[in-house]
């Protein structure tokens, strides 16, 4: 998938729109896992819902594109996009009790699934279903359960088998551990890698946990305000973040080990989406801000090196000095 | 690895008598319907003490007992068994007086998980301030004003007059959060409980709440009861982290120790579930959580965490593991280290080091 100076807002026609994704792009090749990290209102889940072709009025896409092997998911009609969700793009949510139906028993929401998408005999696809149980290691007892009879952790496992059952392309994840347990979650994310090795479809892995993301995402993308202000392979992510904001989201992450020092975390607020400040917007906040420069004149976008990007003035004036 | 840690911030030795001394504590609920009615087990022996000025991490899963704990420290709920004693003094009678609850809790207050739905929502912020200056008579009344703009100063809610006739719904989480740390601090406590105060919270806002806490500890000289399932930020706050499963304390000991060389097995399971992007996990290791912990309406007889211990032996099965002292004021519940505190032998059988 690729994705192209998508900007998003919220607003109905002819009201004022608040944009909450601004000009992104990015790239997923496939069976690759990138990583999209951020504080909460950075536009994380928008850009996803923007992606994915599930962003409800008043959101809509203003421009950009979203292309997937080559169809841009954004001038498809609802009726083509719902047939690609499912069986080519998949989502799972944060909050998986609220995604199955409680009433509905779990095998029947697999059914109802998979006979949109074509597969009517009833055999074939609880022979699915039952498969992607196993892949996702849930008791094919729970096939005929009620969602309130599982667990968290089952149910988030219910979910993902339910978005896996079709052998989508491309998963994309909005938090799906972020409400579980430590332990859960690591079984859960290693079950999810363990498929994506076998099945090999690529993952957009959304969170707000960079210490997580460092160690499952080959690629990761931080996230402010909208935009995304840097974008590198996870390990040189973590070795050698650029943009002060990435610094600053990573100090709020206190090590497991080591020396204890204080941490500083993020000093103030993140910007009113409505009235974002001139030039960066992350330079209320910004550390290392360059006086007369960064609140004033937009970031460039400076490719530090191969895959590294980093949006900031501070790496064009280095690069400037240097040439 | 644990040798080249420095010792965490206000550790000294101390004489006085602890803070909180809690022996035997244990809680059970009886649910469904009469005559069919099971026992849940939600707290099972506790013994723990808190010391003057320390922070103790409480660490574990979900229906781990960690909110139970707190709850019947400060007796929102009353224990099934067990005593609770605070700065020395007699252990709290089984059914306290109103009076005997009061003062209590003017030396134990907690600052609870939910900013949202912890505060009044049809009041001021400053009336929940006032309330427990009210309470315990902290201050007189024409002071109570003065009072609540000092402790929201205190909890960097600045300038105080911004803030004190705000209601809760025109207040972000982490400033929520503020007011609930400031109607703690107003009785003067000499401990504080935090359940999971975090949790709640955006990455940013929670270094900034946890920084609050530990400032505060150092400021007030109090005593903080961190609880949370969150390993590294216990690991940042606490001098001593206590690992709970299935309503039993594990392990116990300087938070070094504990995350740096854990020795109960499920204590070792937890640390490789952690996210840490320093260590070496990556995405190749396999991790196996050996099933999930057990229903506490009928725990197993022995070791709670017996059924998923990879390190199991028989006698696990029948009869719950004796501490073990292991270092230091580092002591397990696990047979795997004997009794004489031979903890060499104990590493050798435990599962892989971390």
């Amino acid at each position: 998938m690729e994705i192209e100076e998508l900007t998003v807002g919220y607003g109905w026609v002819g009201r004022p729109v608040v944009t909450a994704v601004r000009g992104v792009n990015l790239a997923i090749d496939a069976g690759e896992v990138v990583g999209i990290a951020g504080e909460s209102g950075c536009g994380k889940t928008t850009l996803a819902l923007a992606a994915t072709g599930l962003l409800d009025p008043p959101g809509r896409i203003l421009s950009g594109s979203a292309r997937y092997q080559g169809t841009d998911l954004v001038s498809l009609s609802p009726q083509e996009r719902r047939a690609l969700r499912l069986s080519e793009i998949s989502m799972v949510f944060q909050a998986s009790m609220n995604v199955l139906n409680p009433v509905m028993r779990i095998r029947d929401q697999f059914l109802d699934g998979m006979a949109a998408h074509g597969v009517r005999s009833s055999e074939e696809a609880r022979a699915r279903a039952e498969e992607t149980f196993d892949l996702v290691k849930i008791p094919r007892r729970f096939f005929d359960a009620h969602p309130h009879q599982l667990s968290g952790g089952m149910r988030q496992r219910a979910v993902i088998a339910l978005a896996l059952v079709l052998r989508p392309k491309l998963l994309f994840l909005d938090e799906p551990t972020t409400a579980l347990d430590v332990v859960v979650q690591r079984s859960i994310l290693q079950s999810l890698n363990d498929l994506r090795r076998e099945l090999g479809f690529g993952v957009v892995f959304i969170t707000h946990d960079l210490s997580l993301l460092v160690e499952i995402a080959d690629r990761i993308a931080i996230m402010y305000a909208g935009a995304i202000v840097e974008e590198a392979a996870a390990r040189e992510l973590y070795k050698k973040p650029c943009h002060p904001y990435t610094r600053a989201l990573m100090s709020s992450f206190p090590p497991l080990g080591g020396t204890r020092r204080q941490l500083e975390g993020i000093s103030g607020q993140p910007p009113d989406m409505r009235r974002l400040p001139a030039g960066c917007s992350f330079s209320p906040r910004c550390p290392e801000v360059i006086a007369g420069t960064c609140e004033i004149i937009d970031p460039p976008s400076i490719r530090v090196d191969g895959g590294h990007v980093v949006v900031c003035h501070l790496y064009s004036e280095k690069e400037a000095r240097v040439g | 690895m644990a040798s080249a840690l420095e010792p965490a911030v206000g550790t000294e030795e101390i004489a006085e008598s602890p803070v909180l001394e809690v022996r035997g504590l244990t809680k059970t609920y009886s649910v469904g319907r009469l005559g069919r009615h099971k026992t849940v087990r939600a707290l099972s022996d506790i013994d723990l003490t808190v010391e003057k000025g320390e922070v103790l991490g409480l660490v574990g899963e979900s229906g781990s007992g960690k909110t139970t704990f707190i709850r019947t420290v400060i007796q929102l709920d009353r224990p099934t068994a067990g005593e609770i004693r605070v700065q020395g003094g007699e252990a709290l009678p089984k059914r306290p007086s109103a009076r005997r609850l009061r003062e209590h809790r003017r030396q134990v207050q907690m600052i609870f998980q939910d900013p949202y739905s912890s505060l009044d929502a049809l009041h001021t912020v400053s009336y929940s301030v006032t309330r427990p200056l009210r309470a315990f008579g902290i201050v007189p009344r024409s002071a109570q004003r003065k009072a609540v703009e000092e402790l929201f100063n205190q909890v960097g809610l600045v300038p105080a007059g911004d803030f004190l006739d705000r209601h809760p719904y025109e207040l972000s989480g982490g400033q929520r959060q503020r007011v609930g740390v400031a109607r703690a601090l107003a009785a003067r406590p000499a401990l504080l409980l935090a359940d999971e105060p975090t949790s709640m919270l955006d990455v940013s806002i929670r270094l900034s709440i946890m920084n609050l806490l530990l400032e505060l500890r150092r400021s007030n000289s109090l005593s903080l009861v961190f609880v949370t399932h969150d390993l590294a930020g216990a690991y940042y706050m606490s001098d001593r982290i206590a690992i709970m499963y299935a309503g039993h304390l594990l392990e116990i000991g300087p938070s070094s120790e504990v995350m740096g060389d854990p020795r109960h097995p499920y204590t070792q399971l937890l640390r490789r579930a952690a996210p840490d992007p320093e260590g070496d996990f990556g995405r190749d290791t396999q991790f196996d959580a050996q099933g999930d912990p057990p229903d506490l309406t009928s725990l197993p007889p022995g070791c709670p965490f017996a059924p998923r211990c990879p390190s199991v032996r028989g006698e696990c099965r029948t009869t719950l593991p004796e501490w073990r002292e292991i270092g230091a004021g580092h002591r397990v519940r696990c047979v795997l280290y004997g009794p004489a505190g031979d903890g060499r032998l104990g590493t050798a059988l435990a599962q892989t080091p971390v």
